[in-house]
């Protein structure tokens, strides 16, 4: 079977229109780390601090009502959330010490829902010492593991390739934040890890179509940049979205079946997987050959 | 058989058998007797994420301890100049490094100033100053000693921790030193998290000071060498909570560190449990000698500033023993009981972070996380034996090889299993027949260009190669720097990533390489089902 038969798609002629979708992308992620770094994001408590519990309401309940609960004995300010299977109630409370807050919830809700018992399923509380040490710890892996794939593949390609690599794994991150900010999700350290996880596998794409570039760039010297490039891209088009599409479909296994706890780890998976096949097409190989006829002009000047 | 397989096949069945074995610790419940010697014992464990549980991570006041054993200078050169009889003013401790004295005359002072040159060498003294007609100086710890003090704070109160948590009983807890003052306990599977973590974090000071009936607590002066601490007392009937002050010496008499048991007891007459305690030899004397000069007399039971009861002295008490009655029930005496027998934290400690799930939210967990990963099995798999037929199948086979070899090479670690750890190798499912599409396309491409099927098998395994190992080599860069950095399920997360794209270069630069010569060899092979 065969998905794609042979196609001859003009890729890096529609980098006009695929430059200003990343740009508009990239610049709504660089807004969403400004506001993660000013803590205007929804962040979670691990890098905030403060007390997020999940209970099991033996009886359905309603969000205005537990708010109010709280409200009269004095928890002013409480993040509510239903979560649909099972009477569940997610309660979040930034930047409180550990111990107290969640006491005053339980004896709250004890006290207002007499009727109507539960269990605390899970509950984190987080010092803001913690929150501080872990919010600079990501930035340095976050960094590291950048600076890692940058020196890799500037060794193992060519300068020009590196840059174009790193531009399209930068790409992924600040697309995955940009939808994340966008959606309102909770930015915490499993979506740090999800972005990790896809600036190591997004490069499956860019190195599958930057090799296959490569060798066409040896066997063919005197072609136009541009129609090597293209050519490159649509020989390795098919295996560029089959790679993608398998690893799309055990992540969206964990997307629908995984539970809540992963669920929103799980889609920042998927919107990484997608975007990292767009930029390894629309945005890595373009920059290359910008680079690559930026190069020949100035080769063309000195001669 | 062609040459080359052999080996290939061997090692390929060596590692299935290898991580079998590894395997049959996590998969029996009970080893069988004879299982033993050089046979691998190691499981993977589930984090806490998974099996429900309790992580603290605590951090020691430091500090106090420092300010701690200046308090016991301060208390010991008072007793030290009684005996001797120099008289002093005052002995306190002056901030968070120094103890002051403040002596009558320039003589005594120069005499103290040379007994505690003998007694306390490792303190820096001050020299003397006159303050309003008294002769005043300084002793000042030295850095290297308080760094000290510190770090054998946070070792004994570790210790302590340990013994708690021992007696406590959970089974297979983590208690570890994490950085310079943080301590990280880990309890599985833990039923009662809130009672845990108040046995943990208690302070649990004991000590013995007399009530100052001299002095009323709503007095506006209380004497340098008093303090007023408050007396809790819940009423049976109605469960209400009242204070009640009660001027105390600052002097403790005995303190809980001459303790030897501590055990639950129930009263016969009242059907109410108490702690009975035994003192040590040091502390039975003591003990007797401070009941018998104070027949009549109240003392004050204090623990960790809050008076626990304050009983009238009837007789003297010899023998050592005593018990500790007040408002308990049997958790919070039992309770008590394990404090004291543990012994005291050598300086408070604060919970910095508390991560509790419940065991049905870890249950449900574990079912969902399979559930995900049986479905993205499936999915890949008929994806791949419909897109690639015959060839897909192979890739199957790899697949399935990588995650029996994972879960081998996890056992073999005694690596622990977190949901994100099972996230990790749902994907890995996905991304180790990735490798495989990137050869068969290749070998696609070689069969179109006319080449026999197994010039373009050849072709494609050689073409591929280089692409494969970039592309796992940057997501094991990544990986390495999340298994630096992350903590907890973040961690699980890396390992399983790490060696999931390890075992998956194997299982398809070698795995399913050496099935498909074998196809080739066995006939003559026309067309390849790909």
């Amino acid at each position: 079977m065969e998905l794609l038969g042979k196609t001859n798609i003009d890729f890096i002629g529609k980098r006009n229109i695929s430059f200003v979708i990343s740009s508009i992308i990239s610049i709504i992620g660089i807004i969403g780390i400004i506001q993660i770094g000013r803590g205007a994001a929804n962040m979670g408590i691990d890098f905030s601090g403060g007390t997020s519990m999940q209970l099991k309401f033996s009886k359905p309940i309603s969000i205005a009502d537990a708010r109010s609960a709280l409200h009269k004995n004095g928890i002013a300010k409480a993040d509510l959330q239903e979560i649909k299977d099972g009477n569940k109630l997610l309660v979040k409370m930034a930047g409180a010490a550990v111990g107290k807050p969640s006491e005053m919830v339980q004896t709250a809700f004890k006290k207002e829902f007499v009727d109507n018992p539960f269990t605390v399923e899970s509950s984190t509380e987080i010092g803001p010492s913690i929150g501080d040490k872990l919010r600079k710890d990501t930035l340095i892996a976050v960094a590291l593991s950048l600076m890692g794939i940058i020196l890799y593949i500037a060794w193992r390609f060519d300068f020009k390739f590196g840059i174009g690599a790193t531009i399209a794994t930068m790409h992924d991150v600040l697309a995955m934040i940009a939808v994340f900010f966008l959606l309102n999700k909770e930015i915490n350290l499993l979506f740090i890890t999800a972005l990790l996880t896809i600036a190591g596998y997004s490069l499956t794409d860019t190195v599958v179509v930057f090799d296959r570039i490569r060798e066409n760039l040896h066997k063919n010297l005197k072609g136009a940049m541009h129609n090597i490039f293209n050519g490159s891209i649509n020989e390795v088009l098919s295996r560029t979205i089959i790679t993608s599409l398998t690893t799309f479909l055990a992540a969206s296994a964990l997307f629908i079946f995984g539970g809540e706890v992963i669920h929103d780890f799980s889609l920042a998976l998927l919107i990484g997987i997608g975007v990292g096949t767009y930029s390894s097409v629309f945005v890595a190989s373009p920059i290359v050959v910008i680079l690559e006829n930026r190069a020949l002009a100035k080769q063309a000047e000195t001669a | 058989m062609p040459k080359g397989t052999g080996w290939r096949f061997s090692l390929i069945g060596i590692f299935v058998l290898l991580s079998f074995l590894y395997l049959i610790p996590t998969l029996v419940t009970k080893l069988p007797s004879w299982w033993g010697g050089l046979l691998p014992k190691d499981k993977i464990h589930l984090g806490l994420d998974l099996q429900g549980g309790t992580h603290l991570v605590m951090e020691v006041d430091t500090q106090k301890a420092v300010e701690g054993s200046l308090d016991l200078v301060a208390t010991d050169l008072e007793d030290t100049l009684s005996s001797k009889n120099l008289h002093f003013k005052h002995i306190s401790r002056n901030g968070s490094d120094k103890v002051s004295l403040l002596l009558y005359e320039k003589g005594t002072a120069e005499a103290v100033q040379k007994l505690i040159k003998d007694k306390y060498p490792g303190y820096e003294q001050s020299p003397t100053f006159d303050d309003g007609g008294f002769v005043g100086f300084t002793l000042r710890i030295n850095e290297k000693d308080a760094q000290d003090r510190k770090d054998k704070a946070v070792q004994q109160a570790l210790e302590t921790i340990r013994n708690r948590i021992d007696q406590f009983g959970v089974s297979e807890p983590t208690i570890q030193r994490e950085g310079i003052n943080h301590i990280v306990v880990q309890l599985p599977g833990i039923k009662d998290p809130q009672r845990a973590i108040e046995l943990i974090g208690r302070t649990a000071r004991l000590e013995f000071r007399m009530v100052r009936e001299d002095i009323t607590p709503s007095s506006a002066t209380i004497p340098d060498d008093a303090e007023i601490l408050k007396e809790k007392s819940v009423d049976r009937t109605t469960g209400a909570v009242s204070e009640i002050p009660i001027v105390v010496q600052k002097k403790s008499m005995i303190t809980g560190d001459l303790l030897t048991d501590a055990q639950v007891r129930i009263d016969s007459q009242f059907n109410q449990p108490y702690v009975a305690i035994e003192f040590n030899s040091l502390g039975a004397k003591l003990f007797d000698q401070v009941t018998a000069a104070n027949v009549g007399k109240r003392f004050a039971i204090v623990l960790d500033s809050n008076i626990h009861s304050a009983p009238v002295i009837r007789e003297r008490i010899s023998g050592g023993s005593a018990q500790i009655s007040g408002s308990f029930t049997e958790k919070s005496a039992a309770d008590l009981a394990i404090v004291l027998r543990a012994g005291a934290l050598p300086a408070p400690v604060n919970i910095i972070q508390n991560v509790t799930v419940g065991p049905s939210l870890g249950q449900d967990s574990i079912n969902k996380g399979l559930f995900a990963g049986m479905v993205g099995v499936l999915l890949v798999i008929v994806f791949m034996a419909v897109y690639y037929r015959l060839c897909g199948m192979v890739a199957n086979l790899g697949m399935i090889l990588n995650v029996i070899y994972l879960m081998g090479a996890l056992a073999a670690l005694g690596a622990t299993l977190t949901l994100p750890g099972i996230a990790a190798i749902v994907l890995l499912i996905g991304m180790s027949v990735d490798s495989n599409v990137i050869i068969f396309e290749r070998i696609r491409e070689e069969l179109k260009l006319g080449k026999s099927p197994k010039a373009a098998l050849d072709a494609g395994y050689d073409k591929a190669f280089l692409t494969i190992m970039d592309s796992h080599i940057t997501t094991l860069i990544t990986a390495a720097v999340l298994f630096q950095f992350g903590t907890g399920p973040v961690k699980g997360f890396a390992v399983s990533l790490s060696l999931g794209v390890l075992i998956n270069l194997f299982t398809s630069l070698i795995g399913t390489k050496v099935t498909f010569d074998l196809f080739m060899q066995k006939g003559s092979v026309k067309k390849m089902s790909i």
